[in-house]
């Protein structure tokens, strides 16, 4: 099994986004560096728009992670209301 | 009479597809074939358009609003960093070379990348890959723009970024990746895309970007650091439409997946072979050092290029021919590269120096089956000669790999005591690479690599000398002819770090302090 | 054509021995990869290959320790990797060297700084 993941800047803007991906993906692991924060997870992450919502306290359009996003690696799947990373079908 | 009309918001999915494929239309007053003249003659047969995925949908006012936004975030912090007088800040005034090397040889390449995304927005019959061309045409475009602006500050104060343009046609180790390039801009959109979007942009790019970008970091660099950033979130969905454009050509038709194959032998390994200079960079340029080349090559390369290859099996891809090799060469490369530029630094507009006796036990212990066995004995050997006086130049013209284009340099896979050569002839003539590899792509495609304009040849045809120069007049002095048609500052740009006018200045600003440099 | 290409066009392949004031030659001096990759000189075709070790190589490789003791009658040589027994008082020419021709040579004993091949 491959790990998928992605990477934000390591700031104010994304921290939110961080604890939503970790509360919603339990095989999540998070990595800190200079700036930057990497989550791994085991072929699969998904990122929802409505818990980011219920951390950040107002309305949060899920293309917002474009501002803070570094690099990611796996299929992506896109709508309003989620993100999912994952390999394989 | 009017109706109520239910003001519902369209979902992201057929927002996205009322904003860009919709606008799309089949033409009626010229065959498409007409219209669309390039998307057939790779080869590539594509059955249905409508199969293609939209990498992240972004509508262009999605678009603007959130580029709008990083961009101004952007500037702000280049602002600051000049009116702080950020660059002072830098551990190390050697590690401005890697910015030098990153401005000279690097940047060009958005720029060709904005010119190739623009062409092949142009030329697929595909609405959704022509929209997804198109904007990444923007990004690279602003991505050409901030590092130039990021590194302009840089400018005010040290030597060897000013003239990259010019040095970018010219000088001999920018052709390696002026030529890479321009062999993915000159092919098929099809190849390009494989090219650039998948083998560099999703395949790679992470050892190009994380090296540069974590080594600014450490290197208190912070105005490339925030570049870096910047433009990394435009980087993601350069990946994305990587890997969707390889799904979706290996799911059109079997028929693409030997040639889309032939691309991702070819892509890596003229990818990997650019990837020297960063290697180089990675090891030798950051006075305060992230990872090793060999551990980043492990990370980004081995564990994620392995999890990719693992998935695309299913389609019937292997890993590139070159994996194996590129793999042995982890160990290597960098060393082998800096070799090169330190000893040809009379003709290179940045500085070099010996590693320091600290540096050279980090190298040791990051190398541990090669560094002291093969490499520092020359390091050694070269600070000794510079102690006396005699810092070594070679001053003989070296020896190029016609594809690739850098200079014979690297080993016999296996044999690290020995260079690798390899040769084939062709239309009565032979030519030389500097593996089986790029001697493969050669003879793939021997009609284009015929071309190449190599540097070593081409100033031996005296096509590398200043208008009016007059090679026949006594006291012609062919190297120095070279310099003057590179426009560099000779003894300025060029030359040893130890004795540079940007180590002067550097420590006299700090005020006549500095980190311990060799020799 | 192995180019896949719209249709047929003219090239010019550029490293022809017309474009050159005399034909190519490559030289590698194994185990001394102090000089970082082998060299490429236009040596006129009529050139003496004794010329090599009596003038031109002195001005290529003399900076490395290695070079002064350098014994001529030992030195083997390849070319295009293959042996290569050449003749000190023929032309380059008249040894079968031609334009963009590679050979190398191995000084035995001598394998460069401390050994390293370098």
């Amino acid at each position: 099994m491959s790990n998928v993941f992605i990477a934000f800047q390591a700031n104010e803007d994304s921290r939110p986004i961080v604890d939503s991906i970790v509360a919603d993906n339990p095989l999540a692991e998070v990595v800190y560096s200079p700036g930057l924060v990497k989550i791994d997870a085991p072929n699969r992450l998904v990122i929802h728009r409505e818990t980011i919502e219920q951390e950040v306290g107002r309305d949060f359009d899920l293309q917002e992670i474009h501002l803070n996003l570094v690099t990611l690696s796996g299929h992506i799947d896109e709508d309003d209301d989620q993100l999912t990373l994952s390999w394989g079908h | 009479m009017d109706a109520k009309v239910t003001n519902k918001k369209l979902g992201l999915k057929p927002r996205y597809q009322t904003m860009t494929r919709d606008l799309g239309w089949t033409t009626s007053y010229q065959y498409m074939d007409k219209v669309f003249p390039y998307d057939k003659y790779e080869g590539i047969k594509i059955h249905d358009w409508d199969n293609w995925e939209d990498p992240f949908r972004l509508t262009m006012e999605a678009y603007w609003k959130y580029q709008g936004e990083k961009e101004k975030k952007l500037y702000a912090v280049i602002d600051a960093f000049a009116q702080n007088n950020g660059q002072l800040g830098v551990a190390d005034a050697r590690y401005i070379n890697a910015l030098k090397l990153f401005v000279q040889g690097v940047s060009p390449l958005e720029y060709c990348a904005h010119r190739g995304f623009a062409h092949v927005g142009r030329h697929f019959t595909g609405v959704g890959a022509r929209v997804a061309a198109q904007m990444q045409s923007i990004d690279e475009l602003r991505h050409y723009q901030t590092q130039i602006h990021t590194i302009s500050n840089y400018n005010k104060y040290f030597d060897g970024m000013h003239n990259s343009n010019h040095w970018f046609d010219r000088v001999w180790y920018l052709s390696v990746p002026k030529s890479f390039f321009e062999d993915a801009m000159s092919g098929g959109p099809f190849e390009f895309l494989v090219a650039i979007s998948f083998s560099f942009e999703y395949v790679l790019t992470n050892l190009l970007f994380v090296p540069f970008m974590s080594g600014a970091a450490h290197n208190g660099d912070m105005s490339t650091v925030t570049f870096g950033f910047s433009a990394q979130s435009d980087e993601s969905r350069h990946m994305t439409l990587g890997i969707e454009c390889i799904k979706f050509l290996l799911e059109q038709d079997p028929a693409n997946v030997p040639i889309v194959q032939r691309w991702i032998d070819k892509w890596f390994w003229r990818g990997y072979r650019l990837l020297t200079l960063v290697a180089m960079m990675q090891d030798y340029m950051l006075p305060k050092r992230v990872m090793s080349w060999k551990e980043a090559w492990e990370m980004y390369a081995e564990s994620n290029g392995g999890a990719l290859f693992k998935d695309l099996e299913r389609y019937g891809i292997r890993p590139p021919k070159g994996w194996q090799d590129a793999c042995e060469g982890k160990d290597h490369i960098s060393h082998q590269a800096w070799n090169t530029f330190y000893t040809y630094n009379a003709a290179a507009p940045f500085h070099t120096w010996t590693p320091n006796p600290e540096e050279m036990d980090w190298l040791s212990e990051k190398y541990p089956d090669t560094f002291a066995q093969y490499y520092k004995p020359r390091f050694e050997y070269y600070g000794k000669k510079h102690q006396e006086g005699e810092r070594f130049y070679n001053t003989t013209l070296p020896m190029l790999c016609q594809v690739c284009q850098i200079p014979m340099v690297f080993h016999e896979p296996g044999d690290p005591g020995s260079i690798c050569y390899r040769e084939t002839d062709h239309d009565g003539d032979k030519y030389h690479f500097c593996s089986d590899h790029c001697k493969e792509i050669f003879t793939n495609e021997p009609e284009k690599y015929v071309q190449a304009w190599l540097p070593v040849n081409q100033i031996y045809q005296g096509n590398c000398f200043p208008e009016g120069t007059d090679p026949t007049a006594p006291g012609f002095d062919p190297l120095a002819a070279v310099l003057d048609y590179y426009e560099m500052e000779v003894g300025r740009d060029n030359f040893d770090f130890a004795d540079s006018q940007d180590r002067k200045n550097f420590r006299e600003w700090n005020g006549g302090v500095e980190e311990e440099v060799s020799p | 054509m192995r180019l896949t290409t719209l249709t047929d066009y003219p090239y010019e392949t550029k490293d022809r021995r017309k474009n050159f004031p005399a034909p190519l030659l490559y030289i590698g001096w194994d185990d001394h990869m102090m000089f970082c990759a082998p060299v490429c000189l236009p040596l006129p075709a009529d050139t003496p290959f004794g010329a090599l070790q009596a003038e031109i190589l002195g001005g290529v490789y003399g900076a490395h320790p290695d070079f002064a003791k350098i014994d001529w009658s030992g030195v083997t040589w390849l070319k295009s990797g293959q042996p290569f027994a050449p003749d000190n008082a023929l032309s380059l020419a008249d040894n079968g060297l031609g334009h963009k021709d590679v050979i190398r040579f191995k000084t035995p004993g001598l394998n460069g700084l401390q050994g390293s091949h370098g």
